[in-house]
């Protein structure tokens, strides 16, 4: 995904100008969720506007009152990756002020607050530096007032804990008590204002709870699912387990004579998989009332061409396009085909991993309202500007007709920056004279996913007499959805289901043929957490301790060989990202010396394997310990993490608690995850056959450490979870000796004796 | 559609439902209780976990009709303040991060230590077992457990 600066805070005046015009018109800009209200899930509906109050508004982001609350928007969706406490926090820190006063409240979609989207964990990098000016502005305007105040040189006076203290006559002013005078003085340039010296932090680094966490544990209405107005209607929505399937017909008239049921009705639907498919609304006074007169319906479908994919067909496929070239070329370096006939030593090895689901908890749902014309969304979303573009384009409604409200989201993964749900919604509530939350099934949610794909990799690698490895040879069988891109019909593959000819070890090996042919498919793909991050590093990692191994050298020794000494690999071509090799460098260094690597002793049955990746601004290496039964049951005992992911960690607690879900994630997804496609659709029902990882399987201990280096802050969402599943697959072979090159676990036989 | 009269929280509640209904469903929809998450309707993932008589179940998987009598606790009830132990301890260890599956969480383990005051890592596993998380906080809802167990030996000690 390729990072989006957002401007704002270079633009600020402009955006200044356009939050207070807005303001003068009071418009409800911000979704409030009114936490110290006794439980009501009708709270959750009822916007509240930090326009509409009085004080102190520098920006679109900071409001403070009178009485001292300060008030901070969150802009990107909240996920669970914890962003609406932590880019607040990068405001406070700035903005010296107690975060006991603080209060976050989630934005709207609105382009006063530029990109809102939580994808490729770019909500920190893109936003960090943009928000610690946000804060500085405001601070740098309340110390030029007090400074008024008393009629004393702004040097004298320094800004804390939510005050402005004037040290050479002992006097203070509460922020509150400045508002009014700060309001009136002009704003600052964003660059001119001073930034604190790291040094000085007390907010970042820090360990604070999510804002949300008293909500969340009192169970208070937070999500999209516990949206409530007054006259709501509740929505099912039918699709064909056969994607693209139209509707020839259904029971409508029986469907709505049902108890509870309000209407019952056929949406044509689009040809675009990720957007409105074809299916049948069912809409009622309930949300049992809906699902339980689902099951009476009958649908008559048109199943097309979709029935043809199987996964045993695609797996039969790909073995035959194995034995030919590759369709496309990504990379050549050297003379692959001399390397390999002048090879000491030759290793051969095929890779597989199945089509998975995202499976939030949280079900996809959404609630729509159509009045006079215009839409009111109020979405679990990780981008809500996909679903106000989605709503428009399908449903022929100007994109300023569509208002947007982000609720928070219960899970995102990736699933939610799709806005396939969102879409549906809209399209129901359009023939609805009344407000609809469309609430998906879990059997919805699993088999109507936007997937991960599958993959298949043929991998070759050549070493020399010293054990050093001469040349690689990769070509990887994926799958594309065909599309028509202007005017054209072509094969776009899956999203993260294209390899990038730079992804290590390309770039560092002399002799390297990359090749990669797509196989046709009618399954929608999407973003899974770390988009081909996720399956790439389990497949090289895994081939490359294959060498190693192969080699006779040390897992880690051979790493840091092939890493080479360069410090800085450039990126190939006009979109390559170059490859901090020295921070690799570091964090494998330090994640064995903090693991005992190579020191530490084990029986058979158990054993350590390591693994790096960089992926999403992230340079990270885990060592995984496992003990493997007699019987095979793998149990992880321990996983050591270092990361470098920039100067500062923003939330220290939030952090850790992304890298150890993370690799449990990770974990749960290389052991269990697997969707078997037959006549077109997915076989898999709900987590009774697809499991989720539960406390059992949850390693003892995952020690998390983070290496502060003078590189720029990023997000820490992703790039936690691609070394894992090779780390554990490692250990496994040192643990037992056998190589696991199909996943999920569950279908490999680690029994040894 | 049958009238039921339902203990809920210690009030009782009217409720007009087709018998089959599940509890689930009469919490977040009839009694406007949310804090009650619908995460598999299969009595599978324990995101719907209440306490009949005290009893963790899985109300997905509960008909209203089957309800009678029973005193049914949901996280709303568990604490008349938010305060029980378990939900001190999730906040001061910043336990959730999309926090969906949570008060389920907390419903199962507040039956646990209402049996076991000082479960251990294997008892909580154990009890623990049919509650999934899907961003897998795991290693945070363990700590939050022991932690309770040691705040309400604080409270006790306070009083």
């Amino acid at each position: 995904m390729k990072p989006v600066q957002d401007s704002y805070a270079s633009s600020k005046d402009i955006n200044r100008r356009a939050f207070l015009s807005r303001s003068a018109m009071g418009g409800g800009l911000l979704l409030g969720f009114s936490l110290d209200t006794a439980s009501a899930a009708g709270a959750i509906g009822k916007p509240i506007s930090v326009a509409d109050m009085t004080g102190f508004k520098p920006n679109a982001f900071i409001s403070i009152s009178d009485q001292g609350v300060v008030t901070l928007v969150s802009k990107q969706p909240e996920i669970g990756q914890g962003i609406k406490t932590s880019l607040p926090m990068v405001i406070a820190e700035e903005l010296e002020v107690d975060w006991k006063d603080v209060r976050v409240v989630q934005a709207d979609l609105d382009p006063v607050y530029g990109r809102q989207s939580a994808g490729g964990s770019t909500s920190t990098p893109t936003n960090y530096d943009n928000f610690l000016r946000l804060g500085a502005t405001a601070r740098t305007m309340l110390i030029q007032a007090a400074a008024q105040a008393w009629a004393v040189p702004v040097a004298e006076c320094i800004a804390a804990n939510t005050a402005v203290h004037h040290l050479p006559s002992k006097r203070s002013l509460r922020y509150g008590e400045l508002v009014v005078k700060a309001a009136q003085l002009a704003v600052p340039s964003a660059d001119a204002v001073r930034l604190k010296d790291p040094k000085d932090y007390k907010l970042l680094g820090s360990r604070i709870g999510g804002v949300d966490n008293l909500a969340v544990v009192t169970g208070k209405p937070l999500f999209g699912i516990d949206v409530r107005l007054p006259g709501m209607l509740y929505a099912v929505f039918e699709k064909c387990p056969a994607f693209g399937a139209k509707v020839l017909g259904a029971n409508l008239d029986a469907i709505k004579a049902l108890p509870g049921v309000r209407d019952a009705f056929i949406i044509e639907g689009t040809t675009n998989l990720n957007g409105l498919m074809p299916g049948v609304a069912v809409v009622a006074e309930s949300t049992w009332a809906a699902f339980s007169a689902r099951r009476q319906l009958k649908v008559r479908w048109d199943e097309g061409q979709a029935v043809k994919d199987s996964w045993d067909g695609f797996v039969a496929q790909a073995k035959t396009l194995a034995r030919q070239p590759g369709t496309t070329q990504l990379r050549k370096d050297g003379d692959p085909v001399a390397a390999f006939a002048a090879a000491a030593r030759t290793v051969a090895a095929a890779y597989s991993y199945p089509f998975i689901s995202h499976a939030s908890f949280e079900p996809q749902n959404c609630t729509a309202w159509y009045r006079d014309g215009a839409f009111e969304i109020w979405a679990p979303t990780q981008n809500p500007a996909a679903g106000q573009n989605l709503v428009s384009e399908t449903l022929d409604v100007p994109k300023e007709k569509i208002t947007v409200h982000m609720t928070r989201s219960g899970g995102g993964f990736g699933r939610r920056l799709s806005a396939d749900y969102i879409v549906e919604a809209a399209a129901i509530a359009k023939r609805v004279k009344a407000p609809v939350k469309l609430t998906w099934s879990r059997e919805d949610d699993l088999r109507h996913d936007h997937f991960r794909a599958g993959g298949f990799h043929h991998l070759r690698g050549a070493l020399d007499k010293a054990g050093k490895l001469t040349a690689w040879h990769n070509h990887f069988i994926t799958f594309a959805n065909r599309v028509t891109r202007d005017g054209k019909s072509i094969l776009q593959p899956g999203s993260g289901a294209s390899l990038s000819g730079d992804e290590f070890p390309g770039r560092w090996v002399a002799n390297c043929l990359l090749e990669q042919t797509a196989m046709e498919c009618a399954i929608p793909m999407g973003p899974w957490r770390a988009p081909g991050s996720n399956v790439f590093a389990w497949v090289f990692h895994s081939f490359i301790d294959e060498l190693a191994h192969a080699a006779g050298r040390d897992p880690l020794e051979f790493r840091l060989e092939l890493l080479g000494n360069k410090d800085v690999m450039p990126g190939t071509g006009e979109r390559g990202v170059p490859y901090d090799v020295a921070r690799m460098r570091r964090v494998l260094t330090e994640v064995a010396q903090k693991a005992d690597w190579g020191r530490k002793k084990f029986v058979r049955g158990q054993g350590q394997g390591i693994a790096f990746h960089f992926s999403h601004r992230g340079y990270i290496a885990e060592v995984a310990e496992v003990s493997v039964s007699r019987a095979g049951k793998l149990k992880v005992d321990r996983v050591v993490v270092v990361s470098d992911i920039g100067s500062q960690i923003v939330n220290l607690s939030g952090a850790e608690n992304q890298v150890q879900g993370s690799v449990i994630d990770g974990l749960g997804t290389m052991m269990f995850a697997e969707l078997d496609i037959q006549r077109g659709g997915i076989v898999q029902s709900n987590f009774t056959d697809y499991p989720m990882i539960g406390f059992p399987d949850a390693p003892a201990r995952i020690d998390v450490h983070f290496l502060k280096t003078n590189q720029p802050v990023t997000g820490l969402g992703e790039p936690a979870l691609p070394p894992l599943a090779p780390a554990v697959c490692n250990a496994i072979f040192a643990a037992i000796g056998k190589r696991v090159r199909q996943l999920p676990l569950s279908r490999v036989d680690l029994s040894w004796s | 559609m049958s009238q039921y009269s339902l203990n809920i929280n210690g009030i009782t509640r009217q409720v007009e439902a087709s018998p089959e209904t599940p509890l689930l469903w009469v919490l977040r929809d009839n009694l406007d209780l949310p804090g009650t998450k619908f995460g598999c309707g299969v009595g599978n993932c324990g995101a719907c976990t209440v306490h009949l008589n005290g009893v963790p179940t899985r109300s997905c998987m509960t008909p209203v009709s089957t309800v009678g009598r029973k005193k049914v606790v949901t996280i709303e009830g568990l604490h008349a303040q938010g305060a029980h132990p378990l939900q001190t301890a999730w906040q001061e260890l910043d336990v959730p991060q999309c926090g969906y599956c949570q008060t389920g969480q907390i419903m199962t383990a507040a039956a646990l230590l209402q049996e076991n005051p000082k479960p251990t890592d294997a008892e909580i596993d154990d009890a623990m077992s049919g509650n999934q998380c899907r961003c897998a906080t795991y290693l945070r809802i363990r700590a939050g457990i022991h932690r309770a167990a040691q705040i309400a030996v604080e409270r006790k000690g306070k009083v």
